[in-house]
């Protein structure tokens, strides 16, 4: 019994990874430098905040990738390509609501709010 | 009398084997994963679009302690990698060693979890809970939303270990850790997310 399931579970053939000691060091690695770098570009304040942020995002991706490969061990091949698809239609999704919330609100906020009141917002601004 | 036909018509698709996929489990889970995925995007757009309204409460660069939260990020990577350490034991039936890395994965996602409940208490207590500005309820709800899924990750992994303890790294079991690995992982993603998008980029000025 075991024999049989032992086979079935090393080699199904649809192209699913267990991964390896050495991909999850490199993956654990890659992470901890990836992690590393924003906190202390942040923390440093090297650069000013518009481009730490860019750059701090553009970390993220990098690391949400790392983490798909190496942790979630996705590829094209896994279950059929299936488990592509089902990513590839979620990030569409995805994209959609993240920048069609922003774009819609940031135009309603545009148009319909009242001159800024002195005090809350001015008063955060001028405490860094 | 047509009911019966319809009911052989049924049965017989049950020997029809080359369509049934092999993991169909761990695809399955890949797509509630995918539909979890599109909750935490809701989240961090109602995030985005709230995150800057302080309603005269402080904004997240007076309130957020980085070292904290970056103790916190270094606590979910290391369960990452214990928990894949557990599952390459579990595949090597190697059960002692799975169960002593998944002990120590759900010890590290408890860390976590007891970090983020300080920080939360810390919050609530100064007066600044998820009522006090619209910050502050879509940062509850978003890093809410995280570390319930946290504490429903390490429920799951204590009733694997149950299991596992109790009937070996049989298939069956073997299946479930993988589902578990496949939502540990997921919940590390969405994590990063979550101290870019909130934390790094809360106290930037």
């Amino acid at each position: 019994m075991s024999a049989h399931h032992d086979h079935h579970d090393d080699h199904h053939g649809d192209g699913h990874d267990h991964g390896s000691v050495k991909s999850y060091i490199i993956g654990f690695v890659l992470s901890v430098i990836l992690t590393a770098i924003p906190f202390w570009l942040v923390m440093n304040r090297t650069m000013d905040s518009q481009t730490t942020a860019f750059v701090i995002l553009g970390f993220a991706a990098v690391q949400i990738v790392v983490h798909m490969i190496y942790f979630l061990h996705m590829n094209a091949k896994a279950e059929g390509g299936w488990n592509m698809l089902a990513l590839i239609f979620t990030v569409v999704i995805l994209v959609i609501t993240l920048s069609g919330s922003l774009w819609v609100m940031y135009h309603m906020n545009k148009n319909m709010m009242p001159a800024p009141m002195p005090g809350s917002s001015h008063q955060m601004s001028g405490m860094n | 009398m047509p009911e019966m036909t319809a009911t052989t018509d049924l049965s017989s698709r049950y020997y029809v084997r080359e369509h049934h996929p092999e993991n169909g489990t761990l695809l399955g889970f890949w797509i509630y994963l995918m539909s979890d995925c599109l909750i935490f995007a809701c989240l961090f757009a109602t995030y985005a679009v709230l995150g800057r309204n302080f309603a005269g409460a402080p904004s997240g660069a007076e309130l957020f302690d980085l070292p904290l939260v970056a103790l916190n990020t270094a606590f979910l990577l290391l369960s990452s990698i214990t928990y894949g350490f557990g599952m390459l034991s579990a595949y090597a039936k190697k059960q002692r060693a799975a169960i002593g890395w998944l002990v120590l994965t759900g010890l590290l996602g408890a860390a976590f979890l007891f970090l983020e409940l300080y920080e939360f208490s810390h919050l609530i207590h100064e007066g600044y809970g998820p009522q006090r500005s619209g910050f502050l309820t879509a940062f509850f709800a978003l890093v809410g939303t995280h570390g319930l899924h946290v504490t429903f990750g390490i429920v799951w992994l204590v009733t694997l270990l149950f299991q596992v303890g109790k009937h070996g790294l049989t298939p069956e079991n073997i299946r479930r850790l993988s589902c578990l690995s496949m939502f540990w992982h997921f919940l590390d993603v969405v994590w990063i997310g979550v101290f870019t998008f909130v934390y790094l980029m809360g106290v930037l000025p």
